[in-house]
Order: C-alpha cells, then sequence, then structure tokens
C-alpha cells in the first residue's frame, strides 16, 4: 500500500513535470527530447532527487517504450518503399552510413575505448531522427518540397540499415565478437529475409492470418492485438538473443495496408509516453557529474555530425537534380540525431560496455536534437547571406 | 497536362504538375486523409511557396467546387465515355441510418472510392452537395464510380 504511494507520486511528479518541458520545448519550437533527458539526469545516479520507489517501472516503462519505437517505426514503411528505396538510392544510403558514421568511429579510436565501442559510437552518430524530421519537415511545409522525397529516402535506408545493424550489435555485445555470435546474427538476418519477402508478396494474407480486418474498425481490439503482438515477438527474440528492437521493427514491416495505418494512429499517444520514460531513463543511467567531461567530446561530434549530414544532403539531392537552396535545406533537415542514437547507446549501456560512452551519446544527442530543428529552420537565411557575401566578394 | 507523382516514404503521396500559366501546383496526399495543397515558389522551383493543410472534409468539398459541374454535365453519357465507369441512383430509405443525417458523416468517397455527385430531392437536382448536405427519406443519390465500388455506396447508404 505504503510503495504504491510512493509510486504514483513519484511517477506522476516526473510525467507532469515531463509535460512541462514538452510544452517549454513546443514554445521554443526545439524537440522535447533534450528536454526530457535532461530531466533524467536530475533524478537519477547522482541527480537532484533520487526516484526510490518507480525505479523498477520506469526499466520496464523505457524497454517498452524502445519496443514502440521500432514498432512505430516499422509501421511507417512498407516493404515496397523499403526495397524500392534500396534500388532507386542505394549510393546516398552507403554515403550517409559511410560519412555519418566516420567521426563515431574515429571518436571511439581516439579515446581508446576498444572496437565493440566503436561500432556502437559509430550508429550513434550515423543514425537520423525520422522522428524529429519528419515533424521538422511537416511543420515547416516541407512536406511538398522537391528535396523531401531525397530526405525521406535517406531515412528510409538509415532505417533498413538498422535492422541489420542491431542484430549485429546485440550479438557483439553479448558476445564481444562476431564470430561468437555469429549465429544469432544469422538467425536474425534469416529472419529479415523472411519478413520482407513475406511482407513484400503476402503481405495483405500475414496481415489477414492475425487481424480481422471488420473486428479492428474497433480502435481497442487493435491496440491490444497488435501491441500483444510485438511484445511476443519482442519477447521471442529476447529469448532467442536477437535484438528486441528488431523484433519489433520486424512485426511493424510485416503489417501492411489499413490494419498498419490504423494501429500506428492509436499507438501514437502511447508511443509518445513510452519513448518519453525510455529517454528520462537513459538520463537517470547517466551521471550529471560525468557530462562537463564528456561535453568537449561531443561538441566535437556534434560539430562533425552536422557537416557530414550537409554533405550527405547535399550530394544526395545533387544527384536528384535539386537546385543550391534545395541541397543545403536536404543536408540541412538530415542534421537532428533523436531517439535511435539513445536506442543504440542504450544498449551499450546495459551491456556496459565503457562507462563514458552514456554521458557521451547523452551530450550528443542533447546537442544534435537542439541543433537540428535549428538547422533545418535557419538554412535558407543562412545560405542566401552567404551567397550575397560571396556575390559581393566577386 | 502531366501530373508527375511522387512517393513520401512514412508520410503519403505527392502529385503535382505545372499550370498553363506557369506556376508549379500540388497535393501531398498524408495518411489518414489529411492533404496539403501546395504552391511552388516562383523564384526556387523546388521549395513550396504556400501550404495550406485540410482536412479530409475539406479537400472532398474543395474537390468537389472545383470539379463536381463537370462530372454532372456529363453524368449523361459517362458509360459509354469511360469504360468501367457508372452512374448510379440509390434511394435513401426511411430505415437508412443516414437519413436525417449530413453527407459528411458518410464519409462515402474515403471508404469506397466512389463520389456522391448529386442528390435528387422533389425532383430538384442538388448538384455537388456538400458534405453538411443533410439526407432526407426519399432522396435519391446519384453517385459516379466503378460498378462495385457505387455498389458499395448504395450498401453504405442502406446499412451504414
Amino acid at each position: 500500500m505504503h510503495s504504491t504511494t510512493n509510486i504514483f507520486l513519484e511517477l506522476g511528479g516526473v510525467l507532469f513535470s515531463l509535460g512541462i518541458l514538452g510544452h517549454l520545448a513546443l514554445r521554443v519550437g526545439i524537440s522535447p527530447i533534450p528536454l526530457y533527458l535532461l530531466g533524467g539526469l536530475a533524478v537519477g545516479k547522482g541527480g537532484l532527487i533520487s526516484l526510490g520507489a518507480s525505479e523498477e517501472f520506469i526499466q520496464v516503462g523505457a524497454e517498452i517504450g524502445v519496443v514502440l519505437l521500432l514498432l512505430t517505426l516499422g509501421l511507417e514503411y512498407t516493404a515496397t518503399e523499403l526495397l524500392s528505396g534500396l534500388r532507386s538510392n542505394a549510393r546516398a544510403g552507403v554515403l550517409d552510413l559511410v560519412l555519418n558514421s566516420a567521426p563515431g568511429i574515429i571518436a571511439a579510436f581516439v579515446l581508446g575505448w576498444g572496437p565493440v565501442a566503436a561500432v556502437v559510437l559509430g550508429g550513434v552518430t550515423a543514425i537520423s531522427s525520422s522522428g524529429i524530421i519528419a515533424k521538422v519537415l511537416g511543420d515547416l511545409g516541407r512536406l511538398g518540397n522537391r528535396e523531401t522525397p531525397v530526405v525521406l529516402s535517406v531515412l528510409v535506408l538509415e532505417d533498413l540499415a538498422m535492422a541489420v545493424y542491431l542484430p549485429v550489435l546485440t550479438a557483439l555485445l553479448a558476445h564481444q565478437t562476431v564470430a561468437r555470435g555469429s549465429l544469432t546474427v544469422a538467425i536474425a538476418l534469416g529472419l529479415l529475409a523472411v519478413v520482407l519477402w513475406l511482407a513484400l508478396k503476402h503481405s495483405p494474407k500475414v496481415t489477414r492470418l492475425v487481424f480481422n480486418p471488420k473486428a479492428d474498425r474497433n480502435d481497442e481490439i487493435l491496440l491490444l492485438r497488435v501491441l500483444g503482438l510485438a511484445l511476443l515477438v519482442a519477447g521471442l527474440a529476447q529469448r532467442m538473443q536477437v535484438s528486441t528492437a528488431v523484433g519489433a521493427f520486424l512485426v511493424g514491416i510485416a503489417l501492411s495496408g489499413p490494419v498498419a495505418e490504423g494501429a500506428a494512429e492509436v499507438l501514437s499517444p502511447l508511443r509518445d509516453l513510452f519513448a518519453a520514460v525510455f529517454f528520462v531513463f537513459f538520463g537517470m543511467q547517466t551521471e550529471p557529474a560525468e557530462i562537463p567531461s564528456a561535453l568537449l567530446a561531443g561538441s566535437l561530434l556534434a560539430l562533425a555530425g552536422v557537416v557530414t549530414k550537409v554533405i550527405t544532403g547535399w550530394w544526395a539531392a545533387r544527384s536528384a537534380g535539386i537546385g543550391t537552396m534545395g541541397r543545403f535545406r536536404a543536408g540541412a533537415a538530415l542534421v537532428a540525431r533523436g531517439e535511435f542514437s539513445i536506442v543504440i547507446a542504450g544498449l551499450a549501456v546495459a551491456a556496459g560496455i565503457e562507462p563514458r560512452l552514456g554521458p557521451l551519446a547523452a551530450c550528443y544527442v542533447l546537442l544534435m536534437a537542439i541543433i537540428g530543428p535549428l538547422a533545418a529552420r535557419f538554412v535558407e537565411p543562412v545560405t542566401r547571406a552567404c551567397r550575397r557575401r560571396l556575390a559581393a566578394r566577386t | 497536362m502531366d501530373i508527375e507523382e511522387t512517393a513520401l516514404p512514412g508520410i503519403g503521396l505527392r502529385h503535382d504538375f505545372q499550370t498553363r500559366s506557369g506556376r508549379r501546383i500540388g497535393v501531398v496526399s498524408r495518411h489518414h486523409g489529411r492533404r496539403d495543397l501546395v504552391l511552388y515558389d516562383a523564384e526556387d522551383s523546388d521549395a513550396v511557396g504556400e501550404c495550406v493543410t485540410l482536412t479530409a472534409e475539406e479537400s472532398d468539398a474543395l474537390s468537389e467546387l472545383l470539379g463536381a459541374p463537370h462530372i454532372v454535365e456529363k453524368l449523361a453519357d459517362i458509360s459509354s465515355a469511360f469504360a468501367g465507369l457508372v452512374g448510379d441512383q440509390i434511394a435513401i430509405d426511411p430505415s437508412s441510418p443516414y437519413a436525417g443525417r449530413p453527407l459528411g458523416d458518410t464519409r462515402a468517397r474515403t471508404r469506397t472510392g466512389a463520389s456522391i455527385v448529386a442528390v435528387v430531392r422533389d425532383q430538384v437536382v442538388h448538384a455537388s452537395p456538400r458534405p453538411d448536405f443533410r439526407f432526407d427519406a426519399g432522396d435519391i443519390v446519384v453517385v459516379v464510380g466503378t460498378p462495385e465500388n457505387t455498389a458499395s455506396v448504395a450498401a453504405l447508404l442502406r446499412n451504414g
């Protein structure tokens, strides 16, 4: 009785404060993710207040948050979109991953953290935040812009890359070498191939096997079935030592049509709640005292991350025949990092490979989630001013 | 007139074309029925200059304002003009769940793909009825679409 009271008080306090932080973020026009991370820093290890009673609940909530983030990501794209993206934009995707994982990989080796941390940090710096980017493009009224399909196709390829990367990372973190984890990697990649094939050829049938379209007009039934299925598959994936996140992602891809659209809609408030809990939990595991020492490396990585994404977007837009201004808009739009960088860093923190990795990743995402939307917003006036200055000089 | 179709993964579809007067205009169809009506910038042809977000109901109303009169004019010879497209007349029974309710409630176009282009009440033709048009028992609803789609509208108006 007493413990429930404490859980309610703590959880209520946390969620209410997150609401206030989210409101602030909305007013300033930035993503709420960095503020949620700061909130987590304030209530976690070595923070201002410590949450004793609800920590266990928050930890489980955070894991559900990861499942929901990946599930809704999978629901967003159909297998056809993933594969046609791969076919038409493979070069931009390769450039994106090589260019943007490089700063993370280099940083890990310079700091002497070893190859496993390098794989983690490469992922953290490579993957853009499709959540932040879709929101920013919508808010700025740029969904119709001609460079927008280029930006989206880069995001699609990153997501496909993640489906391969996450099981490899999970195996690496568990076994420390790819060779010993190769069986689980093979299982995960085999599953990915099967799910993609099923989703491509027989998606409506797969969807119908699990869902009765008539009954699922009812939002409640749809919510329970999709969420239940995602958690079941995530749990099974965990048991087979394949990443939970990938399990949820595959469920999202396998579902299609109205069921997928309806599910995305009913899941989105739930995802917002548990994703916020996940960001808080990540912040809680990070010692605020370690942030200042990570700040220098974090800022350098952020600077590199802005430059590499702008180059990626610029190049991809140029090959699609977009004009100069559109190329810079595409580059700036891609800058934001967020939820997936934290998901990747969270796996590494849970495996306990390198204590300084968590603070660095937190620092990096704090900066990039703020810089990203600002870069997208101010790229036009900045580019115009630069061009005017260049023109004046010549 | 060439309408260009572009997939926007995770968001929806974009259709755009150049008008004879030289402006580029487009529609972004998002999942869940929201539409963005976009006018491209005259100077930077990659960028959207004006963007108006429409709800499903508003875009239905706009498309009916822009397109419906032509459809009604051509209703007479529609079956011969477009193979596979038919015009159908469906009566609103007193037992219909939509008797006394506005047209917008049926969401007929979204749910069936067929368009309600006119309603005949007491021998008077109400062309391109708006979503707030209220059905009465005895109205004759004129729909255009493929035979299956118009049949689904008939079922929809009968059973809800």
